[in-house]
């Protein structure tokens, strides 16, 4: 397999990679770790004309802290966000996620703001900035812009980013004090691509819910929230919770799709069940 | 179509050479590099076979260009034993455990090894089958690459 011939241009700076996808009016594409963007290309499933490769531009790589969120540099590679220190104190639901994202070897190039704006439904790092609420931060000609997670997709692997649009950063605001952080799947072999999954977080005041956030994958043709779900939560005692019909609710505001590897109704219920499951065991041994 | 000079460093040794952009790290350690030890296998990043070590980080060679292997120190299954033949640890435990058949993926597998026993690590069963879950063996050889693995890290199975 060979991809069709293209350009390559690898800037180092984020005003040239942003000035390279402005002329390339479109038919050019970022290149961050790849390990989506190069099986496209072997396979001609994409065939742009210039191949605007960020990995050289340093300022786009880091973990740091800034106005009470962690910062994560879009070409952060995923197996840092693994042994990162930062990372562990103030956004470990992320370290969470990347343990289900790909395998050993695709983490060592897979990067986070390549996952995040690529938009894959079943992908853990696009749910996962839904539930955290991430701010996406972004550079154009137009300038900086931040986006919430929440408005950033429009369908799979569709985005508000326009074609002359970089995603240089996420911000992951710090969650409250006695938040529970989940991350649980089912997918066929570790690695594989989810068949249902939610990540959670949960912050217990006093003994009950004061605030809960939940976000799907493989659940619809974007990552989605379960509003319902989450409202039904707040003001719920620990221990008194039915989270059988919790789960149900949360997984009947989906939109899953049939697919060769699982009906709807499977990921509705394996979804519901593995909520239910996870839930009560992580609010039982908090 | 654009062209660019790379230099890397490949098995110890510098190569300075012309790729096309669109060529693959594997396409050109094996067709520019004569690392015909990289096995490519399904060349969408699924089956592990062509894992090499870039920068002390084993990664999947056709999931990357070679001309963003500019800089890089590149280590393939054929850089692995001594001048005089004597082979690698992984390479000996491999050979030892009878951790392979046909073949195919055991450079990627030897590659994903080497990268996490460097430097006398010891992972943990739980983070050998991790990494080992980035290879396809079609022989279903798993149980020999793991004796072999568990060997290496000293885990008792």
């Amino acid at each position: 397999m060979k991809a069709a011939p293209f350009d390559y241009v690898a800037p180092d700076s984020i005003e040239a990679a942003v000035d390279h996808l402005a002329r390339g009016g479109g038919e050019s594409v970022v290149l961050a770790g790849g390990q989506t963007l190069m099986p496209l290309l072997a396979l001609r499933m994409a065939t742009p004309s210039v191949v605007v490769d960020i990995n050289r531009i340093a300022e786009l790589s880091g973990v740091s802290r800034l106005d009470g969120a962690t910062r994560v540099g879009a070409t952060t590679r995923q197996a840092t966000i693994l042994t990162d220190p930062t990372i562990a104190a103030h956004a470990p639901t992320l370290a969470q996620a990347v343990r289900n994202v790909g395998h050993h070897q695709t983490r060592n190039r897979g990067t986070v703001g390549g996952s995040v704006s690529l938009g894959e439904p079943a992908a853990e790092l696009p749910a996962t900035a839904l539930a955290l609420e991430a701010m996406i931060e972004t550079r154009s000609p137009r300038g900086t812009r931040r986006i919430a997670a929440g408005d950033f997709y429009t369908g799979p692997y569709s985005t508000v980013l326009e074609p002359d649009e970089l995603v240089v950063a996420l911000h992951y605001p710090d969650l409250p004090a006695n938040t529970l952080t989940l991350v649980h799947e089912v997918a066929r072999r570790p690695g594989d691509f989810a068949l249902t999954g939610f990540i959670g977080a949960f912050t217990v005041d006093g003994g009950a819910i004061s605030r809960a956030r939940i976000s799907w994958l493989a659940m619809g043709p974007t990552p989605m929230r379960s509003p319902k779900a989450e409202a039904a939560l707040v003001g719920q005692r620990v221990g008194q919770i039915d989270l059988d019909e919790i789960g149900r609710l949360a997984a009947s505001e989906t939109d899953p799709m049939d697919d060769g590897h699982a009906s709807a109704d499977y990921r509705r219920t394996a979804g519901a069940r593995i909520f239910r499951r996870a839930v009560g065991q992580a609010l039982e041994t908090r | 179509m654009s062209d660019h000079k790379i230099r890397l460093t490949v098995d110890g040794g510098p190569v300075s050479k012309t790729v096309e952009a669109r060529q693959t790290l594997g396409e050109f350690l094996r067709d520019g590099c004569g690392r015909t030890g990289v096995h490519l296998g399904c060349e969408h990043g699924v089956c592990g076979a062509c894992t090499v070590i870039v920068d002390g980080k084993a990664v999947r060679s056709c999931l990357m260009l070679a001309v963003q292997a500019d800089g890089t120190e590149v280590t393939t299954a054929q850089g692995l034993a001594a001048p005089d033949g004597t082979l690698s640890p992984v390479q000996q435990a491999m050979m030892d455990e009878h951790a392979l058949q046909c073949g195919f993926c055991t450079p990627g597998v030897v590659m994903t090894m080497t990268a996490l026993t460097a430097g006398g690590a010891r992972p943990t069963e739980a983070e050998i089958k991790a990494a080992m879950s980035g290879h396809l063996c079609r022989c279903t050889g798993y149980q020999g690459i793991m004796r072999a693995a568990r060997k290496l890290a000293g885990v008792n199975a």
